[in-house]
């Protein structure tokens, strides 16, 4: 029989053994932010659509028609959806696993299991609207008759550099959340500044090249650029020693997310 | 061994109530002038300005495969604190614990229900949480089904969910899980009196097949029937570690002195004495049915305290009796401050012979922030004859196992005769 040792600072030895047990645990979370999200709504998982619609029907008005800006040869509607996409992956992932340990406080006082569980389990959430807008892409592009470019193979990469960005961007917040529940109000913030200081309604070509360096620091950047450049090509091409940049900085946030968390963990359940 | 306990430690954190006399303008002056400066300095007094507070002072034990262990203590004597440390949802302090065998902790029952879910989908939720696999939830559904008595409720959302109904189909999960270690926290506290039984009876039988169980619980007549071992604990330390006959004993006899924990919500408030008295004013822990009850508690406010409202309440091995309840009548004292005595006579109270502890909790003067939350305060029995007081034969067990409560009343039949029932006075049997 094994034995179970409990000290301080120790019960971290077998964590990463126990994140796969409980495994289960991460699809039932999941699934029940899933099936929880659109309950008592009138029009359901549509909200999933008309989010991402409305948000673009705005921006394009804004961006492309009155700011007149350049969409590089491209449907300006694709190419704001095809930068909304990421980001609002991004800033619903965050929202949801920023506020998931707080929001689950009965869970994490009462019961033991890996807390990672649950800011990662409410990813998923938006990772489902993610892939309904993807969708929505494809339908747009179709009706456009815009074929994606070749390298539209390489969009997984970027999924998954999104995915990163906004796992270590939830963790921090999560983590922080659970002391100082000031981030409650910073997370909109975040997000409403976000939407505009990130290359959603316009493409980043349109920064001066001096500043691309230093734009590029907001790890969203390198996403969105990733996924024009996957899936439009032509003139939206990437600017590497930006995107660089932005990977290095996604990279960072994620295994310092990933520290911090695991840091604070322990006493979560005490200042919860 | 099954679990073995070495000198565990757990210190906690406490925010103490800051002055806060400086005002908005001066603060928007402070944050404009340096807003790193401001917000260092606001972090700072954030980590220091913390009380310290050892929940568990020192406690070693050690359990051995098979034993069912109770334990005992009042509010804040750091029971909850051993259990989440041996559940692994704190860590301790200093000290080590080491467990053999798979562990399942239920400190709560319907943790992680979702309102909006089916109870269907609860079970299996719940299962996860409860750390069960698909597999096995699916496996033992039907039986979780069957003991939770809400079939016809299974595709109905959970916050449809009568209270009653809510706690049966949560113990029906957690009673299915099968560890080898198993520890519950005051979990039949809620739920019918039918329901606690059965609960009760589930527990037992887990008992019985030779798994390891740590139960707390404030249900002494549970602790007895259950447990074979009771360890109570007091401020954080073992007072006691013996059969749980004797630990029970030890229990209530503490009961009335050594409140000093008190002093942690930053209200100054220590109880110093509580007696019980009858109404020859002589103290006593033994009382007849109908006798008058004094409860008469010395208290000392080292801080002004306004208009508090306190509440005794009154409660047997069955649930709650009755109570005096400031809430209620509005009559509190204009203040508490230095040493002084509060006393309440419950007048002839209409108790059958059993156990029951004297329950009090005080609220501060907007009726909403405890100033001391539900505390035992003492405990009493009622002894008594019941073939004096109008029951006949087996009907004596009858009551004693239905009620705690019962009003003197009287029957006037169809033919002419009359039938009392008075538990205020011995009626003199002809």
């Amino acid at each position: 029989m094994n034995e179970l040792v409990i000290e301080a600072g120790r019960t971290e030895r077998q964590y990463w053994r126990d994140l796969w047990k409980y495994r289960e645990l991460f699809y039932f979370l999941a699934w029940r932010d899933l099936l929880v999200r659109y309950k008592q709504t009138v029009v359901g998982i549509v909200w999933a659509l008309i989010r991402p619609l409305l948000t673009m029907v705005v921006l394009t008005v804004v961006f492309g028609k009155l700011g007149k800006m350049p969409s590089g040869g491209v449907p300006y509607a694709i190419l704001v959806l095809c930068g909304l996409l990421p980001w609002q992956f991004f800033s619903i992932a965050i929202s949801e696993s920023g506020n998931s340990l707080v929001n689950n406080s009965g869970l994490i006082s009462k019961v033991y299991f890996p807390r990672l569980v649950v800011p990662t389990s409410s990813i998923v959430v938006g990772f489902v609207d993610f892939l309904i807008s993807l969708v929505f892409l494809a339908v747009l592009m179709m009706w456009h008759r815009f074929t994606p470019a070749p390298t539209v193979f390489l969009l997984p990469f970027f999924v998954l550099l999104g995915l990163a960005a906004s796992v270590g961007c939830g963790l921090w917040i999560a983590a922080l959340l659970v002391e100082y529940r000031d981030f409650r109000i910073i997370v909109p913030f975040i997000v409403q500044f976000g939407l505009y200081l990130s290359p959603v309604g316009f493409t980043s070509a349109v920064v001066p090249q001096k500043w691309r360096i230093l734009y590029s620091l907001n790890p969203i950047v390198g996403v969105i650029d990733g996924f024009r450049w996957s899936i439009l090509g032509g003139d939206h091409q990437l600017y590497l020693p930006g995107f660089a940049v932005s990977a290095i900085c996604t990279a960072l946030l994620f295994s310092s997310g990933l520290w911090y968390f695991r840091r604070t963990e322990r006493t979560f359940a005490d200042v919860i | 061994m099954s679990i073995t306990v070495d000198n565990l430690f757990k210190r906690y954190l406490i925010g103490r109530q800051r002055p806060t006399g400086d005002g908005l303008r001066h603060l928007l002056d402070q944050a404009a002038r340096n807003p790193i400066k401001w917000l260092a300095s606001k972090l700072k007094e954030c980590k220091q300005d913390k009380a310290q507070f050892w929940a568990l002072k020192d406690v070693s034990f050690k359990i051995q495969s098979g034993e069912v262990v109770g334990i005992i203590g009042r509010n804040g004597a750091g029971k909850s604190t051993l259990l989440k440390i041996l559940s692994r949802i704190t860590e301790p302090t200093k000290g080590v614990v080491r467990l053999k065998g798979r562990v399942a902790s239920l400190l709560e029952v319907g943790t992680g229900f979702h309102p909006e879910l089916t109870g269907r989908e609860n079970i299996f939720l719940n299962g996860a949480i409860l750390g069960m696999r698909r597999a096995e939830i699916r496996r033992k559904f039907d039986e979780i089904v069957a003991f939770s008595e809400v079939e016809k409720f299974l595709d109905t959302p959970v916050k449809r969910y009568s209270s009653g109904m809510f706690v049966r189909l949560a113990f029906a999960v957690a009673a299915h899980l099968e560890p080898e270690i198993l520890m519950v926290d005051e979990v039949l506290a809620v739920g019918d009196l039918a329901f606690q039984k059965k609960c009760l009876g589930k527990m037992g039988e887990v008992a019985r097949g030779g798994r390891t169980v740590l139960f707390v619980s404030h249900n002494m007549d549970a602790i007895r029937s259950l447990c074979h071992r009771g360890v109570l604990l007091r401020n954080g330390e073992i007072q006691a570690d013996a059969d749980a006959e004797s630990v029970v004993e030890s229990y209530f006899a503490g009961l009335s002195t050594g409140f000093d924990h008190h002093q942690r919500n930053g209200y100054g408030l220590a109880l110093q004495k509580v007696s019980l008295k009858n109404d020859k004013g002589k103290e006593t822990r033994q009382f007849y049915p109908g006798e008058d009850l004094v409860v008469e508690i010395a208290f000392d406010a080292q801080k002004y305290i306004e208009k508090p409202y306190f509440t005794l309440a009154i409660q047997s091995s069955k649930g709650h009796c009755f109570a005096a309840n400031m809430l209620l009548d509005g009559h509190r004292p204009k203040y508490l401050e230095g040493k002084g005595l509060i006393t309440c006579k419950f007048k002839s109270i209409p108790l059958l012979p059993q156990r029951y502890t004297v329950r009090m909790a005080i609220k501060a003067n907007n009726g909403k922030d405890p100033i001391m939350d539900y505390e035992d305060l003492g405990s009493f029995s009622v002894v008594a004859n019941l073939e004096d007081y109008g029951y006949k034969g087996e009907f004596q067990t009858r009551v004693s196992e239905a009620t705690s409560v019962v009003v003197p009343y009287e029957w006037q039949l169809p033919d002419g005769t009359t039938a009392s029932i008075a538990l205020n006075a011995p009626i003199s049997v002809n």
